[in-house]
């Protein structure tokens, strides 16, 4: 399996946590696409702790987080 | 030592104490961050305040605002700035700036300054302050919010931090905000300028992003 976890206002609609079986996403993006994200509503995606993109492969393990863009003032 | 900061002793050395008294900072923005982080540097007992904003207050900035009230309609936020710090810390010397930062004009605002204090509400003038800062080699701290969240981030010239924050291509769809959400954030962003200004240790390059609807706190990077 894989691990997303969601972050602020991406939680909406989805929890916290969701774990998708590795089979059904090769990258990142698919990910993005299967929790009907678009991409520029992602501003930090990470694989593992690590700076990421969408295009970038995940495997069986993988922990995905996901944070929206935060720009108030 | 002056009884005003009496209550900052203990947690802080005379010595620092005396040191931020040296300091000059800048504050990018005087609405809803940049409200409560010069008042926290006021208090705290800042030398200098430099202060910029172009705006003037509008109904929908009461909820969250610290500078806005009913009679502060229509007041140019710098402006209103400054006749708080007047009242709050006269020592203080405050300089308030009642323009935007733009490409043209961030060099010169933030001259002389130890440190840069992101308080705007959007990114395209967070990439010109962070470019101005670099230029400068003076370290940012950045502060952003939107509704439950908030995130901070001391942001040392030459590193890339702003631009892993916001990549190209991603935008700001919400610009909800809740009363409580900016003075947590401008806390967390004096606790780090705080930090930096006396020499205290500092982890830089990080991002501490809250969430108070589930009280929790990440750092990542």
């Amino acid at each position: 399996m894989i691990e997303v976890r969601f972050f602020a206002t991406l939680r909406d609609g989805r929890g916290k946590i969701a774990q998708v079986p590795a089979v059904e996403a090769a990258t990142a993006g698919d990910l993005l696409r299967r929790f009907e994200i678009p991409v520029e509503e992602v501003a930090i995606l990470l694989i593992n702790g690590f700076h990421s993109r969408p295009e970038d492969p995940v495997k069986e393990g993988d922990v995905i987080s996901l944070f929206p863009p935060v720009g108030g003032g | 030592m002056e009884e005003r900061y009496i209550r900052n002793l203990g947690a802080l050395t005379e010595q620092e104490c005396a040191l931020l008294h040296t300091k000059t900072v800048f504050v990018a923005g005087c609405g809803g961050l940049g409200g409560y982080l010069i008042e926290m540097l006021l208090r705290l007992g800042v030398g200098t305040i430099r202060a910029a904003d172009g705006d003037a207050f509008e109904a929908s900035n009461l909820n969250r605002q610290l500078l806005s009230s009913p009679q502060t309609l229509g007041q140019s936020k710098a402006e209103a700035a400054a006749e708080r710090a007047a009242r709050v810390n006269p020592d203080v010397h405050f300089i308030p700036v009642s323009r935007f930062v733009t490409e043209e004009n961030a060099a010169e605002l933030i001259q002389g300054c130890d440190a840069v204090l992101d308080a705007l509400d959007n990114i395209r003038a967070r990439r010109i302050l962070a470019h101005a800062c670099k230029e400068a080699g003076i370290p940012m701290i950045h502060g952003a919010i939107c509704g439950w969240s908030a995130q901070a981030a001391v942001i040392m010239p030459g590193d890339d931090l702003i631009d892993r924050i916001y990549p190209e291509g991603v935008s700001l769809t919400s610009k909800t905000s809740l009363s409580f959400t900016p003075p947590f954030c401008a806390a967390l962003q004096t606790a780090l300028c705080t930090r930096l200004l006396t020499g205290r240790p500092l982890e830089t390059g990080r991002l501490y992003m809250a969430d108070l609807q589930d009280m929790e706190m990440e750092s990542i990077f």
